[in-house]
C-alpha cells in the first residue's frame, strides 16, 4: 500500500534534459537568443524564490529588493572592491541577501495577506529611494558592472558571454534540483500546510513563524543570486531593479508559469522574456497591455499557470512529489 | 526661523497634494476592500486629459480665467469613461475573492491602461503650464511662492471637508459608513451594496483623476507618472490606515511634512524618507495609525 | 495517591465581562477516560482552549505532570504531550489524507526542519498507513480531505493529533456532525485506538447514551462552572445536572449547531 503511494518522480529527468538542451543549443543559437535565455534563467531564480512564498500563501511585492541587492553587490564588489570572481560574487550576493532577508524577515514573517504584500512593497521601495538619491552609485542611471573572472580566467567578448551562460545554466540547474528536493521534504510540504491551516500547524507542534522565516530568507537568497547573474549578464545595474514594477514582473512570471513544480517559474520567466523581446520589437506600445491582459486571463481561466496546461495535456502526473 | 516657515509651507503644499492623490485610494479600500493599483492609471489619465484639454482650450483663445473648470471636468470624464467600465466590466467578477487576488487584477488593469494611454497620447511629453502661470506668485517672507501651490492647500481642505460632511452628515454617506464598518451586517439589514460599490469606485477614480488633473500644470505629463504616484499614494494611506479618510489626511500630513523637512535639511534622502515612513509604520502597526475599528476580529 | 496527569486550578476566563469559565478546578489521572457534558455555551470548549494554550486564563493555573503550563503556547503544550481535536476538524483541505497525516507525523518526529529528506519515503508512508489503519480510514488515503464525509474528517483530525504519542487527548465533540447511527462506530474505533496508546482521554459529548457507555468518569459544566464530577451514573442522576444539562440517557439531546469558528 505504501509502495503504491510512492510514484516515480520525473522532474529531475526533465531538468537534466533541459540543461543538456540548453548547453547544446548555446552552440548553435544566435547570441541574442542565448542572452535572452540567460536573463530568463536569472529572473527564474528570483521567481523560484517567489514560488516558495506563494506556496505558503504569501504574495510578495518585494522580491526586487533582494534581486537589486544581488545586482548592486556584484557591481559594488566589482567596481569598488576589486572582487570579480564570479563565484565569489555569487557567494557575496547570496550572503548580503540572506542577512538583509533575515533582518526584514524577522518583521515580515508576522504578517499575512495584504499586509505582507504591502510591507514587502514598502521595503523594496525603501531601497529604491536610497539608490535613487545616491550619487556615488550613479543615482537613477546606476552604474556599470565590470566583466567577471572565472577562477582566475578572464575571457572576453563572445567567450565571456558563453561562459557566463554556462555558469548560469548550471547554477540554475543545481538550485532547481535542490529546491525540488526541498519541496518534497517536510519543510516543503509545510508551506502548503501553512497556507491551508496555520492553526493546525501550530497544534501539530511546529512553529509557523520560524518556517516562514526560513522560506523568506531562502527566497531572498534566490533573488540575490538572480540579481548577481543579471548584473553580470547585462553589465549594468540601476535602481529600477528595486522598483515595485520589477517585483510585479516576478509575480507575473510566477502566475504565468505556475507554482506547482520548480520548472514552472522557469517556464514563466522564459515565456515572458521571449514575448517581451518580440513585443518590444514589433509593438512597443502593446507590451504592457499584452502583459496585463494575459495576467487577467490567467487569473480567471488558468489559476495553475501554464504548467497546469502541460499537465492536463500529458494526462500524466508529472509532479507526484508535490 | 525662515527655514521652519518654508518647511511648514512646503510641507503643507506637498501634504495637500498627497491627500488629493491618495484619498480616492483609501475610499475604495474602505468600501470595496480593494487595494487599487489602477489608481495610478486614473491619476495619469486625469493628467493627460487635463493637459490636452487645456492645450486645446488655450489654443482656441477662450477666456483664460475659466480654464480651471477643465480640471473637475477631466476628473469627471475619467471617472465615468474609465472607472465605471472597469468596475462593472471587470472588478465585480472578483468580489469576494482574496484581497491579494484583487491587487493582482488591478495591477493587470494598470498595465493595460498604461499602454492604452500611450496609444492615445503617444510618448512625447504634454505640458499645460498656463493654469499654473496665470495665478502668478506671492511673496512669503521674501520668498516667491506659486499661488497655484497655495491653492492646492485650499482644494485639499475643501475636499476633506466635503468628504467628511458627505460621509458623516448625509444619508448616503451613513450607508457608506455602515458598509465600511461591516459589509455582511449591512447586507443582512437590506442595504444593496452593488450600487454603493459602483458609486464608490467611480468616485474614487474621479478623485485619482482629479489629483492628476491638478498636477498636470506643474509637471511634464509623460508615460510612467502613474507608476510613481501609486506608491506614494500607498505610503500615505498605509501610514494613515487603509480605509480611513481622516487617516489619509493625517498620513498625508506626516509624509508631506517629513519630506519637506528632509528636502531642506538632508536633501539626499528625499524619496527614501517617504518609503521609510511607510515601512516603519507598517512594521509597527500594520493596520496603520488611524485604521477604522474592525467590526469583527478574525 | 500518585500525582495527577493534569490539574486545573481555579481557572477563570471572561469575555467582555461574561464569565465563560468560572473558577474551574479539576484533575485528570493517568489512563483515565473522562466525559464532559454541558449545554451550549457552558464553557467546555473554552476550558479546552485554555488547557491547550490557545487562550490565556484571567486567573488560575494549569499544571501538567507537576509543571506549570499556563503561559505556554499551543505548540509548546503539544510538544509536552497534550493534544486536542476540534469541534470542526482542522485539516489541510487541499491536501490528501496521506499528505495530511505525513505532515503530522513529520512534525511529531520533529523533522519539520528537514530540507532534504523526502517526506514521502517508504518508512514514513508505511507508518502513516499504520496510523490511518488504527482509525480505519486508510481507504481514504488518496482523497483530498475537503470532500470527505464528516466522520472521516473527524477521525483524521484526531489521528493527526495522535501522531505525537500524547499523554493526554482532549476531544471536542468528536461525534458532532456525525449521524446518530455512525456515532457508536466512530467512538468504538476512536477509543480503542486511544486507550491502546495509553493516553488519558477527555471527551466533550452531548449524547448522553454515548457518555454513559464510554466514560469512566463524568464532569458536568454549567455556565462556566463544574456542577458535578464523579461516576457517570451518579452524575447523570444528579438533579442539578438533570435540570441544567437536560439529558437523561435515552433522551435525544440537542446537538450543538455547527459554527464556522472551530474554537467556538
Ligand atoms: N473568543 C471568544 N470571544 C468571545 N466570547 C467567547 C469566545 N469564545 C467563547 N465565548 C463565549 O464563551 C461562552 C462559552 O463558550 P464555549 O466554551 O464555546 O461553550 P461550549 O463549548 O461549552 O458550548 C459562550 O457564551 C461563548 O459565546
Ligand atoms: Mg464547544
Amino acid at each position: 500500500m505504501a509502495a503504491a503511494a510512492l510514484r516515480r518522480d520525473f522532474t529531475p529527468v526533465i531538468l537534466t534534459a533541459a540543461l543538456v538542451l540548453l548547453l547544446a543549443g548555446s552552440a548553435v543559437v544566435p547570441a541574442y537568443l542565448r542572452f535572452l535565455f540567460e536573463l530568463a534563467l536569472a529572473n527564474g531564480l528570483a521567481v523560484m524564490g517567489l514560488m516558495l512564498l506563494m506556496r505558503a500563501g504569501l504574495v510578495s511585492f518585494g522580491q526586487g529588493l533582494y534581486y537589486c541587492l544581488g545586482g548592486y553587490t556584484a557591481g559594488i564588489a566589482g567596481s569598488f572592491l576589486g572582487i570579480s570572481d564570479v563565484f565569489a560574487l555569487l557567494a557575496l550576493g547570496a550572503a548580503v541577501a540572506a542577512v538583509v532577508g533575515l533582518l526584514c524577515g524577522l518583521l515580515i514573517a508576522r504578517y499575512r495577506e495584504i499586509f505582507f504584500a504591502m510591507l514587502t512593497l514598502a521595503f523594496t521601495m525603501v531601497l529604491y529611494g536610497l539608490l535613487i538619491n545616491n550619487e556615488r552609485l550613479g543615482s537613477t542611471d546606476g552604474f556599470n558592472v565590470p566583466a567577471p573572472h572565472f577562477l582566475g580566467w578572464a575571457p572576453e567578448g563572445e567567450r565571456l558571454g558563453l561562459t557566463l551562460f554556462v555558469v548560469t545554466c548550471v547554477l540554475v540547474y543545481v538550485v532547481a534540483l535542490g529546491l525540488h528536493r526541498y519541496l518534497g521534504s517536510a519543510m516543503g510540504y509545510l508551506g502548503e500546510a501553512i497556507r491551508e491551516n496555520e492553526l493546525r500547524v501550530e497544534y501539530l507542534g511546529a512553529s509557523v513563524r520560524r518556517l516562514l522565516l526560513v522560506k523568506y530568507v531562502l527566497a531572498a537568497v534566490l533573488a540575490g543570486l538572480g540579481g548577481v547573474l543579471t548584473g553580470l549578464a547585462v553589465g549594468h545595474v540601476d535602481p529600477d531593479l528595486a522598483n515595485w514594477t520589477t517585483s510585479g514582473e516576478f509575480l507575473f512570471m510566477a502566475l504565468l508559469g505556475g507554482i506547482e513544480n520548480v520548472a514552472a517559474p522557469l517556464l514563466g520567466a522564459l515565456v515572458l522574456e521571449l514575448v517581451r523581446s518580440y513585443a518590444l520589437e514589433y509593438a512597443p506600445y502593446l507590451w504592457q497591455m499584452t502583459l496585463g491582459a494575459t495576467m487577467l486571463v490567467i487569473i480567471l481561466f488558468l489559476p495553475g499557470g501554464l504548467w497546469s496546461l502541460a499537465r492536463m495535456r500529458k494526462g500524466a502526473d508529472l509532479t507526484p512529489e508535490l | 526661523m525662515l527655514t521652519l516657515v518654508v518647511i511648514v509651507l512646503d510641507g503643507l503644499v506637498y501634504s495637500s497634494w498627497l491627500f488629493i492623490v491618495a484619498v480616492g485610494l483609501t475610499l475604495i479600500y474602505g468600501v470595496l476592500r480593494i487595494v487599487n493599483v489602477a489608481h495610478g492609471s486614473f491619476y495619469a489619465l486625469g493628467a493627460y486629459v487635463m493637459a490636452s484639454a487645456a492645450g486645446y482650450y488655450f489654443a482656441r483663445g477662450l477666456p483664460p480665467q475659466a480654464n480651471y473648470l477643465i480640471i473637475p471636468l477631466a476628473a469627471l470624464v475619467v471617472g465615468l469613461v474609465v472607472g465605471l467600465p472597469l468596475e462593472r466590466g471587470l472588478l465585480r467578477f472578483f468580489y469576494g475573492r482574496d484581497q491579494v487576488v484583487l491587487v493582482l487584477v488591478t495591477y493587470a488593469a494598470f498595465l493595460v491602461l498604461e499602454d492604452a494611454t500611450k496609444l492615445v497620447w503617444g510618448v512625447d511629453p504634454y505640458y499645460a503650464v498656463e493654469p499654473y502661470r496665470l495665478l502668478g506668485t506671492l511673496s512669503v517672507g521674501g520668498l516667491p511662492y506659486a499661488v497655484y501651490d497655495l491653492c492646492l492647500i485650499g482644494v485639499a481642505g475643501g475636499l476633506g471637508a466635503v468628504l467628511w460632511w458627505g460621509l458623516n452628515r448625509t444619508r448616503n454617506g451613513k450607508l457608506l459608513g455602515a458598509v465600511i464598518h461591516d459589509r455582511e451586517m449591512s447586507e443582512a439589514f437590506g442595504v444593496n451594496v452593488t450600487p454603493i460599490f459602483t458609486a464608490t469606485f467611480v468616485l474614487g477614480a474621479m478623485l485619482g483623476a482629479l489629483g492628476g488633473a491638478l498636477t498636470a500644470p506643474e509637471i511634464s505629463v509623460v508615460p510612467g507618472v502613474g507608476a510613481e504616484v501609486i506608491v506614494l499614494a500607498f505610503a500615505v494611506v498605509v501610514t494613515g490606515g487603509l480605509g480611513s479618510v481622516v487617516g489619509a489626511m493625517l498620513g498625508a500630513l506626516i509624509v508631506g511634512m517629513a519630506r519637506a523637512a528632509v528636502i531642506h535639511l538632508a536633501p539626499s534622502v528625499e524619496l527614501f524618507v517617504v518609503y521609510l515612513v511607510m515601512a516603519v509604520v507598517l512594521a509597527l502597526r500594520p493596520q496603520g495609525l488611524f485604521a477604522p475599528a474592525a467590526a469583527r476580529k478574525i | 495517591m500518585t500525582e495527577p496527569l493534569l490539574e486545573a486550578l481555579r481557572l477563570k476566563k471572561a469575555f467582555d465581562g461574561l464569565a465563560a469559565v468560572d473558577d474551574v478546578s479539576l484533575t485528570i489521572a493517568e489512563r483515565e477516560l473522562v466525559g464532559i457534558i454541558g449545554a451550549n455555551g457552558a464553557g467546555k470548549t473554552t476550558f479546552v482552549n485554555i488547557v491547550t494554550g490557545y487562550l490565556k486564563p484571567d486567573s488560575g493555573q494549569v499544571r501538567f505532570r507537576g509543571g506549570d503550563i499556563t503561559r505556554l503556547t499551543p505548540r509548546e503544550i503539544t510538544r509536552l504531550g497534550i493534544v486536542r481535536s476540534f469541534q470542526v476538524a482542522q485539516l489541510f483541505p487541499d491536501l490528501t489524507v496521506l499528505d495530511n497525516a505525513l505532515i503530522a507525523l513529520a512534525v511529531a518526529a520533529r523533522t519539520e526542519g528537514s530540507f532534504f529528506r523526502p517526506l514521502k519515503r517508504y518508512e514514513l508512508v508505511e507508518q502513516v498507513f499504520g496510523l490511518l489503519r488504527g482509525f480505519a480510514i486508510d481507504a481514504y488515503a488518496a482523497h483530498k480531505t475537503a470532500a470527505l464525509p464528516q466522520g472521516v474528517r473527524k477521525l483524521l483530525d484526531i489521528a493527526m493529533a495522535m501522531s505525537g504519542r500524547p499523554r493526554l487527548v482532549l476531544l471536542d465533540e468528536p461525534t458532532s456532525g456525525v449521524s446518530k447511527d455512525e456515532k457508536f462506530l466512530l467512538m468504538d474505533r476512536l477509543l480503542e485506538a486511544l486507550v491502546q496508546s495509553g493516553a488519558s482521554v477527555l471527551f466533550i459529548e452531548h449524547d448522553m447514551e454515548l457518555v454513559e457507555r464510554y466514560a469512566q468518569r463524568l464532569i458536568a459544566f454549567n455556565e462556566g462552572r463544574v456542577i458535578a464530577d464523579g461516576a457517570p451514573a451518579a452524575v447523570l442522576a444528579d438533579p442539578q445536572v438533570r435540570a441544567f444539562v437536560g439529558g437523561a440517557p435515552g433522551k435525544q439531546p440537542q446537538g450543538e449547531r455547527p459554527t464556522s469558528d472551530a474554537l467556538a
